[in-house]
């Protein structure tokens, strides 16, 4: 199964121990071969950088300086006012709110969730929970695009369309939270619990007292994960959600590109906006998503 | 709750009927979601397949009509002729490029790696809706960078929004290249857990970087790389966000794949029934494509 073969969440740091390790060659085939190899890896950096170094610049550019030729890669007279109109416009402000409060509270009940089971599913071995893991392993075989319309109705049908929760409670089971936590909780040696069983300590205090505070990195990169899948999801809130006054900044960025003739300038200026709180995250959490185990990222 | 250690070393089935109920607690949270969530869906989504449910009122069975409907639908054929075209292109070209980039990263030779990497990797941060932006921005026929580009060489506008093939390949190069840095880091890593001998001994017996590539490199990272097929196989099934904010599926309809096939059925015209069927011959295909990974993977493993 190809959650089952995957490596280690830490096996990003000693694979990097051991490329050190390996021997230099001969002085002048290794700067040839450098020289080779770091400009092979620039080209392909700016290949993958430069449409969007092109597009934020152009977010920076007036409205009436977009479509002038020849076009300039770096504004003549740099502007915020394609933000400053993309934030005042269409509710930008509330939608991201909207999406803020969405992601947060997902984030923190998905790995609230996924830490528990994956616990359960590590440490206990009772026929059931092997029943349940097959059952995760299930969902990822079926993508929730696949059940657009039922899970539609189901969600209506408990009374949760047009709210946030219709958005959130769905996408708190993720089958790649459990994995992670499974995978974690699994290296945790038995031992230790067995010796706070002997201390006498209940089960759930062992998870919560021992357990929990041992897995705060995979809880941080199931974190930003997380975060990131709910800030970047579309197709289910613009089902869910009826009432423009609860729509995420997707919604809101598609309904400009949906528009009889799209305004470029405050379209540029709310999809680079609304890049930036990821970029801000990742930026700040790069070590843990870069080491981070995303095998199991079947499905968000 | 308290137990003797040997207790618990000795006799497995004995632990096991000790502890239901902390487990249970653990994993209730998940049940009620997966029952809610998944089974009833899939479980009505199946029956709902079988009738001419609208999503209000009553409804009839209709038996495999729907499904009949189905085949004889060309709207359909096409969705999913489309989105066939559109996996078999985008499949490899990600592969290839993450797998070059990933090389390319862990290689020792290479200055600048670990800024490199973030660069390669801020496009999977993007959401579908602003890749498709950003890429409408690039490939604009009037305006588009692109265009402007093949002008100054020379060039005359390429039709990119207007013809469907070429609008197509847009979709692709954008979907691929923001999906390469997830691909990237599942490679990176795959090649880093690679054992160093290898590259040594095969160094010593005189190989060349491609055939140690070739004879090390990649069948050592094969269960990795079925499993980035894999992925990106059932991700290109289900794309549908980079396509709206792209071209909206155009010119006209003529890039309508499978999920927007779905949506637009089952929302739009309110033929929940008839969108379930179509939605199970996509579960159908994806059950496929992961049965034959899993197939293949098992036969490299015992190889």
């Amino acid at each position: 199964m190809t959650t089952t073969d995957m490596p280690r969440p830490v096996d990003t740091g000693s694979g990097r121990a051991v490329s050190r390790k390996r021997p230099r060659r001969a002085a002048t085939g290794g700067l040839r071969q450098a020289v080779s190899a770091t400009t092979l890896l620039w080209l392909l950096a700016c290949l993958y950088g430069l449409p969007v170094l092109w597009f934020v610049l152009s977010s920076f550019k007036p409205a009436s300086d977009l479509f002038s030729y020849p076009l300039t890669l770096v504004p003549h007279d740099p502007t915020l006012s394609g933000f400053k109109a993309a934030w005042d416009s269409a509710n930008f402000s509330q939608y991201f709110i909207n999406t803020a409060i969405v992601c947060v509270i997902t984030t923190i009940l998905t790995v609230g969730v996924s830490c528990c089971t994956g616990y359960a599913l590590a440490k206990y071995d009772n026929k059931w929970l092997k029943v349940f893991f097959v059952c995760i392993l299930a969902t990822t075989m079926l993508p929730s695009e696949v059940m657009l319309a039922p899970e539609f109705l189901v969600v209506r049908d408990l009374g949760l369309y047009n709210s946030f929760a219709g958005i959130i409670l769905p996408a708190v089971l993720t089958a790649t939270g459990c994995f992670m936590f499974r995978q974690f909780f699994l290296t945790v040696p038995d031992e230790l619990v067995e010796a706070a069983r002997i201390d006498g300590a209940r089960e759930l205090s062992i998870f919560l007292r021992i357990m929990v505070p041992l897995s705060r990195p995979i809880m941080l990169t199931l974190a930003i994960l997380s975060f990131q899948w709910r800030w970047n999801d579309y197709i289910w809130p613009l089902l869910m959600l009826n009432d423009p006054d609860k729509f995420t900044v997707q919604i809101g960025i598609q309904s400009i590109v949906g528009a009889q003739n799209i305004n470029w300038s405050v379209l540029l200026g709310a999809s680079v906006i609304s890049m930036i709180p990821l970029i801000a995250v990742f930026l700040v959490f790069q070590r843990y998503v870069m080491g981070a185990d995303i095998n199991a990222g079947l499905k968000d | 709750m308290t137990k003797r250690a040997s207790d618990v070393s000795v006799s497995p089935p004995r632990r096991r009927s000790k502890y239901t109920l902390a487990p249970l607690v653990l994993i209730a949270a998940n049940v009620v979601l997966f029952a809610l969530f998944f089974v009833w869906p899939a479980v009505i989504g199946l029956v709902y397949s079988f009738t001419n449910y609208t999503g209000v009122g009553v409804f009839q069975f209709v038996g495999l009509d729907n499904y009949q409907n189905l085949f004889g639908d060309s709207t359909f054929y096409d969705a999913l002729s489309r989105t066939l075209l559109y996996t078999v292109l985008f499949v490899p070209l990600n592969f290839v490029f993450s797998l070059l980039i990933a090389n390319v990263v862990v290689s020792r030779h290479a200055k600048g790696a670990s800024v490199a990497r973030v660069i390669f990797f801020i496009p999977w941060l993007l959401s579908p809706i602003v890749v498709g932006v950003l890429w409408r921005w690039l490939f604009g026929e009037n305006f588009g960078l692109v265009n402007y580009l093949i002008h100054e060489l020379g060039g005359g506008a390429v039709p990119w929004q207007s013809n469907a093939d070429l609008s197509l390949l847009v979709v692709v190069m954008a979907a691929s290249w923001a999906w390469t840095g997830f691909s990237m880091l599942l490679f990176i890593a795959a090649i880093k857990n690679v054992p160093v001998s290898y590259y040594e001994a095969a160094s010593l017996d005189g190989a060349g970087p491609w055939r140690q590539f070739f004879h090390i490199t990649l069948p050592s990272i094969a269960p990795t790389s079925f499993i980035v097929i894999l992925l990106n196989t059932i991700n290109a099934m289900k794309e549908y966000p980079v396509f709206v904010a792209l071209n909206n599926g155009g010119p006209g309809t003529s890039n309508n794949l499978l999920v927007q096939y779905i949506y637009e059925t089952g929302f739009k015209r309110g033929q929940i029934g008839y969108a379930s069927a179509a939605s199970f011959v996509l579960m159908l295909i994806l059950m496929a494509v992961a049965i034959i990974q899993l197939i293949v993977n098992r036969r490299v493993e015992n190889r």
